[in-house]
């Protein structure tokens, strides 16, 4: 029998499979097509303090074996959050993750403090992509100063387990990693999307309303493994992957790479039910190759 | 609620309309079609295409327990690949997806389609028909040979064409057709390109006329999840087009 619980922090999973921010809505959109209660955790939609209506549209723009979105984080925020999604969700036989937004560090702090009363919140992921709006825009995750300021501000705001989700946009994301190991977070997931752009040549005009947006799926993969294999041997806190992956076999690229827990994104648009394959997936293949934990898979890349 | 699924789907006939259209005609692999309301859609993985990625949403054209119909107009390289799908390939689907046009109607309901937007409008006819309301279509396109299942439409209620260059019926576009000046119409459903849907807005505005369109947004997920298929309504902002839609009353839109 191979044991696929994985531990972020406090945080025990009961696999390595979560559900990536902005992807599954808040779980329920998918009750249809899977089992919830066969997931590692999900994470819900990127919350914020207030609520957002997000860029216009079009948002979507669809590339090479991925897409661009630019929904600008649309949500009703954490007050609707508490009262109108918690209740039906805080019941499953799930993990719970919020992730945190905001456009400045006391937005995070709120967002932290109104979830701390909600008991089945399990964890927070904190995107530190977010445009700093005091700070001419700028990323928050895209400096070690930036992201050393929320990520300790949360910190102090947050006594359970704390995820902290890295841009790619970076020069090095193993300093920005660093820093957020540093200023105490538990764990750090990556990536985030990559920064891109369509046009649309007949009409010579961009497609998304934004001009520029995220891009993800199936071609960051590549990029995300390099990055994730690099920031698992410069930091001791766990690793959560993810960046287009398809399937299960893209799940175990990324746990050899250093990974302790996986997310799949948009991968869920294409097939519905990927998550609950890719947990059997891992689990068959742990056994093909005689592991009896996920801590034999984390890493094991070998020749290296 | 009828519960969402993938299922597999057998290609049986792939009967070509001319240069730009294809009637999918689809069977389960296994299992039966589950019930669909008229104006609801599927999103269909789009085999042989090397840049296709996501799903494409396609409008339910007609289905029952065993038999789902899509009608597709090559307009990029997904709806291309569809149209020159085999017969007896296979098309992973996800359905039924969206709300459905209004059936709880009264009075006589004229069915706008343009171009391919006719695809929702043949069940919905019937299925109002069948309700006894008063059905009449007014379907338009560029030429005779753009109107597809004209057959289909005129064995379910009286149809009205329109054509761009006169090769059947009123010659000019489906707003100027004289049916959409008589007293006797209450209510309207239309779907087609969306200058055609915003003229067609603005005379049921005009005149008060109930009326329901049927968005086409870009999607990805087609599930609620991603949000990227917003469309900005006056009641709740941006909703979900592939959720709180793809019909939409008039009232509700920004436009
Ligand atoms: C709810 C819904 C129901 C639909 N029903 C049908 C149907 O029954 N039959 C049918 O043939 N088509 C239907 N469409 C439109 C169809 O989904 C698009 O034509 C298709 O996604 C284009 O994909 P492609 O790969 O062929 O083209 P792409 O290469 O992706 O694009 C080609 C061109 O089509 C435009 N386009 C892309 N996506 C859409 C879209 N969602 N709507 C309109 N234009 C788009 C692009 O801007 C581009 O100009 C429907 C769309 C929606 C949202
Ligand atoms: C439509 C969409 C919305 C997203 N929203 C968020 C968000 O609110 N917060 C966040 O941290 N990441 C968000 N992301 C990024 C994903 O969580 C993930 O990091 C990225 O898509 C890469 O993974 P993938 O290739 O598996 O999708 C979003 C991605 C997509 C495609
Ligand atoms: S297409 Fe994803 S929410 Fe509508």
């Amino acid at each position: 029998m191979v044991n696929l619980n994985v531990k972020i922090g406090s945080l025990t999973l009961k696999n390595p499979v979560m559900t990536a921010s902005g992807t599954f809505g808040y779980g329920e959109e998918f009750a249809d097509f899977i089992d919830l209660s066969r997931l590692g955790g999900i994470i819900v939609k990127g919350t914020t303090l207030n609520p957002r209506q997000g860029n216009p549209y079009p948002r979507m723009a669809e590339t090479p074996s991925g897409m661009l979105n630019a929904v600008g984080l649309q949500n009703k925020g954490v007050d609707y959050f508490a009262q109108h999604i918690y209740p039906g969700i805080k019941d499953l036989d799930t993990r719970v993750i919020v992730n945190v937004s905001g456009a400045s560090i006391e937005d995070y702090v709120g967002v932290c403090e109104r979830l701390r009363g909600l008991d089945k919140v399990a964890a927070i992921e904190v995107n530190i992509s977010c445009p700093n709006v005091k700070q001419g825009g700028m990323s928050f995750g895209t400096t070690c100063d930036g992201c050393e300021s929320v990520v300790s501000a949360v910190r102090r705001a947050w006594d359970r387990t704390m995820i902290v989700k890295l841009t790619p946009n970076v020069t090095d994301i193993t300093e920005i990693a660093r820093a957020a190991e540093g200023a105490g977070t538990d764990a750090v997931s990556l990536t985030n999307t990559f920064l891109g752009m369509a046009i649309d040549v007949e009409r010579q005009r961009p497609v998304l309303s934004t001009i520029t947006g995220g891009l993800s799926g199936a071609c960051i993969r590549p990029i995300a493994v390099r990055m994730v294999w690099q920031v698992a041997n410069a930091v001791s806190v766990p690793v959560v992957g993810l960046g287009g992956i398809m399937n299960g076999r893209d799940a175990v690229e990324f746990m050899l790479a250093g990974a302790t827990a996986v997310q799949i994104g948009t991968a869920n648009f294409i097939d519905p039910q990927v998550t609950v394959k890719a947990v059997e997936y891992i689990q068959d293949y742990m056994q093909r190759h005689g592991m009896a934990s996920c801590a034999e898979l984390t890493g094991a890349m070998k020749g290296v | 609620m009828v519960m969402k699924q993938v299922m597999d789907f057998t290609v049986k006939a792939n009967d070509k309309h001319g240069d730009n259209y294809s009637l999918l005609k689809l069977a389960p692999v296994k299992g039966s079609v589950p019930p669909v309301k008229p104006g609801q859609f599927v999103q269909v993985e789009v085999p042989n295409s090397k840049t296709t990625y996501l799903r494409r949403p396609i409008s339910i054209n007609y289905a029952d327990t065993h038999e789902l119909w899509l009608l597709v107009r090559r307009a990029g390289a997904g709806t291309r690949s569809l149209c020159d799908t085999q017969e007896g390939s296979v098309l992973s689907v996800v359905l039924p997806l969206g709300n459905g046009f209004t059936t709880d109607v009264k009075g006589t309901a004229l069915l706008i389609g343009g171009g391919v937007g006719i695809a929702p409008l043949l069940m919905l006819g019937s299925k109002l028909a069948v309700r006894g309301v008063d059905v009449q279509f007014l379907l338009g396109a560029r030429s005779m040979s753009d109107l597809l299942e004209l057959d289909l439409f005129r064995q379910t209620a009286p149809v009205h064409v329109a054509t761009e260059d006169g090769s059947l019926g009123h010659k000019g576009l489906v707003t100027t057709h004289p049916v959409l000046q008589s007293d006797e119409i209450t209510h309207i459903a239309c779907c087609g390109p969306m200058p055609m849907m915003k003229a067609v807005a603005a005379i049921a505005r005009e005149r008060g006329i109930n009326c329901e369109v049927s968005l086409e947004n870009m999607m990805a997920c087609g599930l609620g999840a991603c949000l990227c298929c917003v469309e900005d309504t006056k009641d709740e902002g941006n909703v979900c087009v592939c959720t709180d839609g793809p019909v939409f009353n008039i009232n509700r839109l920004k436009w």
